[in-house]
């Protein structure tokens, strides 16, 4: 019970020791990859495009394409870490999709006598859409976690079935223009403004310092030993820059004169002289900032989440600590269903309308940006944040090489052999390290 | 020794396809008493002790505890009756730390609910304080842990919870020579303390200085029920070798 090597004593002993700049702020090395990943390219198709790429508007763009798949993401996170895949989720975004256009356009308005337009209308398909996606994704749920149905054959057979539920439903129609308030979870048709998005950075960096000095005074609290207070500081302040600096960027993205000009003729108004807006931040951005806020503190200051992490590196340990793993199944995969629904919001308020391909491969794209993101196929380990870059990072790929004006069959070439290539760069990474 | 045995064991059945690991077998534990289990590999400890863990569900026979018929379905319904295990695969979850491994299922949580993870690692590093004072990486994976770090973690978890009954499948199976001797140590304050341990063991030696009575088991059945003074050690290599008990020992 000893330890024949005392060498391991002083591994976390109150630092006596010196030691280097970036050392001390603790950082997570696998999360400064990605962004340092993310910024080279960036950069590269910023020098390349001769600057188009890091403009406001482009990187507006940017963020709003990512969102669909990030939402999901971040819920595959969850599936994968728990040794499970959900090769699903494009077609259930596409019955979610569905059920809220057909909600939104036919059904409630038959059930309930509302008219086009009602501000009942969106709310209501919404949660409908998010019923029927939670549902889905419970009953997937149930087959692999009580009836022992592999999860890559429920998922398979799901993919097949719920892209073509979806059709039926709309009798493969595209269903649109979507209700107005809907079209504001799109993007484009709704952001916060630049007094709003203002706002939405201060609240942010106000929450994060918070949160780094409550997390530093609990473990004060227990006489842990924490990094030196200019590290802490370092920390919070980089984080704060990097909001401050999203958010400038997105408001400095103008709305055209010309959509002005429509907004304010549809009030009945007259736009004044020398009159400008700006779009600041998205409201699928901020739900996604909302969902990844959520879903990290389900990950890591849960028991939910605890037991995920748990059954994911030894199910027979969770099972044998009293876990109830077929449960915990169940309930991952219902929050994989929840955030395809919400997704599908998102992708289908964007368009403006449903269509019977929406969501298409984004089975692929979102199992990609998840493992690009760091989450490990052998279980145990994945992080919400990662799944997000991952997912950024294939989005800034694809829209880049798309500016750029490489051939869309060599776009898919590049990002799959990028997907090869991550899974190589983590697995060297994690025997360098040793870390599992 | 009180009276009702903490724990009684009878005609517990369990087979796996055609295999009958566990047949029939009939042990029983008392409080403060700890009852070795040997037997060759193969022989059926570790899955009769797991009818009682709750690991596996047992096909015939009955569990009593203090008397009382108990249903054990599952670990939770086992841990309800303050049996803990030391499994022989220890049952960690190599990616987490020792702290979430110990109170894993039972987590402590602060007002809101959530996981309160100062509090886990505090009391994680006043259990391993008694236990195993070098330990000190308590925020790495306990996958980065020794096999005797990662085994005194196992232990930490089961004598954390006030356990009444505890069940050591091969507790030392990875340590050496020193931490065999703290293992040992720790047995005699549990068993001071009342509790009822089961141990399963290799070394007959081992068994013949901590255990008060073993029970030996060949091919899923249980040749027999001896009290360690009894015997020699011989007599114990010749139960789990031959499957026969030595004349008139008998316990
Ligand atoms: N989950 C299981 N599935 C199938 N066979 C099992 C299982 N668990 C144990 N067995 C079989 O039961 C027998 C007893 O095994 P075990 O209890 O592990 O022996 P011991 O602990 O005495 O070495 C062995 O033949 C083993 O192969
Ligand atoms: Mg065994």
């Amino acid at each position: 019970m000893t330890d024949t090597a005392p060498n391991d004593a002083g591994d976390d002993q109150p630092k006596a020791r010196k030691r280097g700049f970036v050392a001390s702020l603790e950082l997570d090395m696998r999360l400064l990859g990605m962004i340092g990943a993310f910024i080279a390219i960036a950069l590269v198709f910023n020098i390349l495009t001769g600057g188009r790429f890091l403009t406001p508007r482009n990187v507006f763009n940017l963020t709003i394409q990512t969102v669909s798949v990030a939402i999901m993401a971040t819920g595959m996170v969850f599936v994968i870490v728990t040794r499970h895949i959900d090769l699903s989720v494009g077609s259930l975004l596409a019955t979610t999709s569905a059920v809220m256009a057909m909600l939104q356009t036919e059904w409630l308005l038959q059930i309930f006598g509302f008219s086009l337009g009602h501000p009942a209308l969106a709310w209501l398909a919404i949660l409908g859409g998010l019923f029927a996606g939670t549902l889905v994704g419970a009953v997937n749920g149930y087959l692999i976690g009580y009836l022992a149905i592999p999860a890559f054959i429920v998922t398979l057979g799901g993919l097949l079935i719920w892209r073509n539920v979806g059709w039926y439903l709309t009798n493969g129609q595209t269903i649109g223009p979507l209700d107005e308030t809907f079209q504001m979870f799109g993007g484009i048709s709704g952001t916060l403004g630049t007094t709003w998005s203002w706002v939405f950075a201060v609240v942010a960096s106000v929450a994060t310092l918070y949160a780094l000095w409550s997390a530093r005074r609990t473990k004060q609290g227990h006489g842990f030993p924490v990094k030196p207070l200019w590290a802490e500081s370092t920390v919070g302040a980089l984080i704060v820059a990097a909001i401050m600096g999203f958010i400038w960027l997105l408001t400095s993205y103008e709305i055209p004169q010309r959509v002005l000009e429509r907004d304010f003729e549809a009030r009945g108004e007259i736009l004044p002289e020398g009159y400008t807006a700006a779009y600041g931040l998205p409201i699928s951005v901020l739900l996604l900032i909302l969902v990844a806020l959520v879903m990290t503190i389900i990950a890591r200051r849960t028991r939910l989440g605890r037991y995920i992490f748990a059954t994911g590196g030894n199910p027979d340990a969770a099972e044998l600590s009293g876990i109830n793993t077929r449960l915990l199944t169940v309930k991952i995969f219902a929050i994989m269903g929840f955030l395809c629904a919400l997704s599908a919001v998102v992708a289908s308020a964007r368009l403006s309308f449903h269509s019977n391909d929406i969501g298409t491969l984004d089975e692929l794209r979102v199992i990609a940006a998840a493992v690009i993101g760091g989450t490990a196929l052998s279980g145990g380990i994945g992080t919400i944040y990662g799944a997000i870059l991952g997912a950024l990072i294939m989005q800034s790929l694809q829209s880049g090489m798309a500016m750029v004006g490489v051939d869309a069959p060599f776009q898919n070439i590049v990002v799959g052999a990028v997907l090869i290539l991550a899974v190589l760069i983590d697995i060297i990474y994690r025997k360098r390290t040793g870390d599992t | 020794m009180a009276k009702t045995p903490l724990v009684e064991l009878n005609d517990i059945s369990i087979a796996f396809g055609g295999v009958q690991a566990v047949d029939n077998v009939t042990v029983d534990l008392y409080p403060g008493e700890v009852v070795g289990l040997l037997g060759h590999n193969g022989a059926g400890k570790s899955t009769l002790i797991k009818c009682l863990s709750g690991a596996y569900r047992m096909d015939s026979g009955e569990i009593r505890i203090n008397g009382e018929r108990a249903e054990i379905n599952n670990p939770r319904d086992a841990r309800a009756y303050n049996i803990e295990t030391i499994y022989q695969t220890l049952a960690l979850a190599d990616n987490l730390d020792a702290a979430s491994n110990l109170f894993l299922g039972r987590e402590l949580t602060t007002m809101t609910g959530l996981v309160d993870d100062g509090a886990m690692e505090s009391e994680t590093r006043k259990v391993m304080g008694r236990l195993n004072p070098y330990f000190q990486k308590f925020s790495s994976p306990v996958s980065a842990l020794s096999g005797g770090q990662r085994q005194s973690v196992a232990i930490a978890r089961a004598v954390y919870f006030n356990a009444r009954i505890l069940i050591m499948d091969e507790p030392t199976a990875a340590l050496g020579p020193q931490e065999t001797r703290m293992v040992a140590d720790l047995i005699q304050e549990l068993k001071k303390q009342n509790l009822g341990i089961f141990l399963i063991d290799h070394d007959v030696h081992q068994v013949k200085a901590l255990c008060d009575r073993a029970a030996v088991m060949k091919n899923g059945k249980l040749v027999g029920v001896v009290k360690v003074d009894d015997v020699t050690t011989d007599d114990l290599l010749g139960m789990i070798i031959a499957g026969k008990s030595p004349e008139g020992v008998a316990a």
